[in-house]
């Protein structure tokens, strides 16, 4: 994620400009002159979004303040392989676009080296979340044809094959694939260093909180005392949030199967909030790095990408998803299959509804949550994603479709499921 | 201390539309109605007889509710009106991102309805014995009830003796309400699928499925306006306009019964009947019954009526690919009858596996969210005329109008009613299918963002793992008006019959 401060004068200039990139607001245009997404092939997602941030003047309630804020503006997105490559691509390919855009933020020279100017404004996320860790846009694009072609031979097939077993109808397909396509690219070797790194900290996390277990024993009994004085005094600031601004953001939704989900707000002040959050972030990368990397994140399967980024010196929050379904949807997964993992996070945000013992509560308080989460939102002014048709269910199914006729054999019980997923 | 009052010791604050659909009074209308004259409308609705949800066995009901534009058109104080929720504020058809969830587009779209784009402000709903409803209607028209409202446009019904006009019995599943608060679930809960929903799901001012107050106008009691309203459970020094109150949902479908029987008559014949294609579209048997075999457990909420555990004692739980009932049948995504979490957990590390969602191999499984959050009191009435699906499949079938006067009653719009519509019955992504809708009430129009993925089918898990997939369904249904109201307890609607009066 590239984040700069706009010129605060330049800011109705950067929005008109955004307004360029889409056919009408809530869909862009992938081809567009400015930034035409389509072109990069190995791009999952990408948004364009100004941080406005309504809620700061809640500080007060917690005896602080922010004086003089940035109006930041980020430009972030989700690829295969290496992300500063990409921005690389991306300052190669579309120079013009991305001068255009940026030129609308402080410290840009027109004459500036564009790629250092990016890099030196990269923030790396508190924890990334990836729903299929390792699945290319192009296997997601051959998938979802292959899939469309084995469904279509089966339709071809009609009554033929009514007495056929699982395992015979499989046999004849994976013949069918093999003969007349569509062709199936092998993935990528992953490089070695990602694995190394992966696996470094795979046993480095564990191996630290070993380590650090007497700490932790010694010191919980604190923890859970301080924890709860801040969790009671904690005021919850979360009013009905204005009509007008939830039409704006409604108006950018539901184009497609799914949406991006942009907020942005203030980290409790103090200490104790601070490295809260950093034990916290801590245990999610851990998770979502091992734990959540096929499809789900804990019971959510809807979420293609989502991360947890710092700006203002850790004073600031920024998080952004991109999840299947309507808002409504999303909230409701939030609540009923996940709110404690919500609550770890945002708990130490500025107004967030009051919680117990860091995980209950929160947002279980239905109403006064989904006041926090829309108040906290912004509107994302530009968004792409490789695939609008297809939620991240799909995808699982194509990807299980595809891994099925690649696998040396099958039981006939499998192979019913499997044929069932065409 | 005594215990706290329960919904049930307010039913005669409670507009009885909310305990009964008032099935013994098959008679019929609801009027939209325009306020011609505000003070003659405020003194109308302070003397109007609404029928209470404690009186039974009555052979007429008249029941009230008003549009944000009729309080409006009222008077009533902006104050007051801020506290309703969201979305009945924005009105169903008042934003395009909300027809776009709804699935009110293309033919549905609040453009081309005949009533609602720009929503009436009141609705009056009769009911009545048969033979009886001109009568009932001449006692409400009265002088003062002509001055106050323009001539009304009239939703007319039609009796079709419990069966909708496809043909299939109407109405078949519905929460069972827990009027005597005999529940109270805890927001960390973790239950299976129940009937027995809390009141507060559809009456405001009592403890929702979260164990929480469903948001609502709370008034200052120094107000003298609303001097009369209840003190709110939940912060007793402000008064409760919403109290007794529910938000009724109103959508008139016409449905082509020619069209739906000629569809299924021309699939059908191998290896199905039509019949038999119809009844696994629906989900239920043309009487009713469902394509599920009964629960080995008694549900919570079902019974003990035999007809009603016979219909409802059931779940999807042992049909979990759909071979018996398909996953997009309109009965399952209408009701998925899902508990919290799919299975059951047995233990305190079973039920922290399934909270971190691990070891669970087919991620298809915990897609659906959970029921109980999501259901709806339907009290709709049919409309048109009749015709036995025998007669809609012959080539000479009359055209005849029909359809359905959809009507739900729900405390959260947004929750409850839209996310079903949104999320259950218009996602061609249902459970984790790619691309079909509801296949009866699906607007048929593409996915959202993929032009060139058509909605129109309709797949039925064959036993050896294949889908029959039955392509190309026509529209069955169209919106053709429809509008959110709320229905207030009866000091709610004598509070908007004075509010203004006292400000103005």
């Amino acid at each position: 994620m590239v984040a700069a401060p706009v010129r605060p004068e330049a800011e109705a200039s950067l929005r008109r400009l955004l307004a360029t990139l889409n056919c009408s607001p809530g869909v862009v245009d992938a081809a567009n002159e400015v930034l035409p997404f389509a072109r990069f092939e190995r791009l999952h997602v990408a948004r364009l979004v100004i941080l406005e941030d309504s809620t700061l003047a809640d500080l007060a309630a917690y005896n602080s303040s922010f004086l003089n804020p940035p109006l930041w503006f980020a430009f972030l997105g989700d690829c295969d392989g290496d992300g500063a490559a990409m921005l690389a691509e991306f300052a190669a390919q579309c120079a013009d676009g991305l001068r255009r855009i940026f030129s609308h933020c402080q410290d840009f020279d027109a004459n500036c080296d564009l790629l250092g100017w990016m890099v030196a404004r990269s923030r790396a996320p508190a924890a990334c979340y990836v729903n299929w860790v390792g699945r290319s846009v192009q296997q997601i694009r051959e998938e979802a044809v292959l899939h469309a072609a084995l469904r279509g031979w089966l339709a071809q097939q009609g009554a033929a094959l009514a007495g056929d077993s699982a395992r015979g109808i499989r046999d004849r397909l994976v013949a069918h694939q093999r003969t007349h396509g569509p062709p199936l690219t092998p993935p990528a070797p992953t490089p070695a260093g990602w694995f190394a790194r992966q696996l470094a900290n795979l046993i480095a996390v564990p191996l630290l909180l070993v380590l650090l277990l007497p700490l932790v024993i010694v010191g919980l009994p604190f923890f859970l005392v301080a924890l709860r004085a801040h969790e009671t005094a904690d005021p919850v600031i979360a009013p009905r949030p204005d009509a007008t601004e939830v039409a704006t953001l409604a108006a950018l939704e539901d184009h497609q199967v799914s949406n991006p989900f942009s907020a942005f707000g203030g980290v409790k002040p103090g200490r104790f909030r601070g490295w809260t959050l950093r034990f916290v972030f801590w245990l999610l990368d851990f998770s979502v790095r091992h734990l959540y990397t096929r499809g789900r994140l804990a019971r959510v399967g809807t979420i293609h990408f989502a991360r947890w980024v710092f700006l203002d010196s850790r004073r600031r929050l920024f998080f952004g998803s991109n999840y299947d379904g309507s808002l409504d949807s999303y909230m409701d997964d939030f609540i009923n299959k996940v709110a404690y993992g919500l609550n770890l996070v945002f708990s130490n945000g500025v107004g967030y509804p009051r919680t117990s013992w860091l995980l209950l509560g929160g947002a279980k308080h239905e109403q006064p949550f989904k006041n926090y989460l829309r108040r906290h939102q912004v509107p994302t002014q530009v968004w792409y994603k490789a695939y609008p048709g297809l939620t991240a269910a799909d995808l699982a199914t194509n990807t299980m479709i595809r891994e099925g006729l690649q696998s040396a054999s099958m039981r006939e019980n499998d192979a019913r499921a499997w044929l069932a997923l065409i | 201390m005594a215990a706290p009052p329960t919904p049930a010791d307010d039913f005669s604050d409670m507009q009885g539309l909310l305990y009964t659909g008032y099935g013994s009074l098959p008679d019929a209308c609801f009027m939209l109605l325009r306020i011609a004259d505000p003070v003659a409308a405020r003194a109308w609705l302070a003397t109007v007889e609404v029928t209470t949800a404690d009186r039974r066995d009555v052979l007429a009901a008249v029941q009230v509710a008003l549009t944000v534009q009729g309080m409006r058109a009222l008077g009533a104080p902006a104050a007051a009106i801020g506290g309703f929720s969201a979305e009945f504020l924005a009105g169903m058809a008042g934003e395009e991102s909300r027809s776009r969830r709804l699935g009110d587009v293309g033919a549905s779209a609040p453009a081309r309805w005949a009533w609602g784009a720009a929503p009436p402000d009141l609705l009056v709903l009769l009911y009545a014995a048969k033979g009886t409803l001109p009568t009932v209607r001449q006692q409400v028209q009265t002088a003062a009830f002509a001055r106050a409202f323009a001539t009304p446009d009239v939703l007319d019904t039609t009796d079709m003796g419990g069966h909708e006009p496809f043909g299939f019995k109407d109405g078949v599943s519905q929460p069972t309400v827990d009027w005597w608060a005999k529940r109270r679930p805890d927001e960390e809960a973790i239950l299976p699928y129940g009937n027995l929903i809390s009141a507060g799901e559809f009456v405001l001012g009592y403890p929702n499925e979260y164990g929480r107050y469903t948001g609502r106008p709370l008034l200052d009691a120094t107000d003298p306006a609303a001097r009369h309203l209840p003190p709110a459970a939940d912060a007793s020094d402000l008064r409760d306009l919403g109290r007794n109150g529910s938000y009724l949902v109103l959508r008139e479908l016409r449905q082509d019964v020619r069209a739906f029987w000629r569809f299924v008559a021309a699939q059908g014949g191998d290896p199905m009947s039509g019949k038999a294609l119809a009844e696994v579209m629906v989900g239920r048997r043309l009487d009713g019954a469902p394509l599920e075999p009964p629960a080995t457990a008694p549900t919570e909420g079902v019974g003990p009526r035999a007809a009603d555990v016979a219909a409802n004692g059931f779940t999807y739980a042992a049909d979990p690919t759909g071979l018996r009932c398909p996953i997009g049948a309109h009965v399952r995504r209408a009701n998925p009858r899902t508990g919290d979490v799919p299975g059951e957990v047995a233990s305190a590390l079973a039920r922290l596996v399934c909270l971190l969602g691990i070891g669970r191999p087919d991620l298809r499984d915990d897609l659906i969210a959970a029921s109980r959050f999501h259901r709806l009191l339907r009290r709709g009435r049919e409309f048109g005329h009749m015709l036995k699906p025998a007669e809609a499949m012959r080539a000479d079938a009359p055209d005849l109008a029909a359809g359905l006067h959809f009507i739900c009653l729900n405390a959260n719009i947004a929750r409850q009613f839209e996310f079903i519509q949104n999320a259950w019955l218009q996602s061609p992504k249902f459970a984790g299918l790619g691309d079909e809708a509801d296949p009866l009430t699906g607007n048929r129009a593409p996915v959202p963002g993929d032009a060139g993925s058509a909605t129109d089918s309709f797949s039925l898990p064959q036993p050896n793992g294949l889908r029959r997939r039955v392509s190309g369904l026509p529209p069955f249904v169209a919106v053709a008006g429809g509008a959110y109201f709320f229905l207030p307890g009866v000091r709610a609607l004598r509070y908007f019959a004075a509010a203004a009066s006292s400000g103005a």
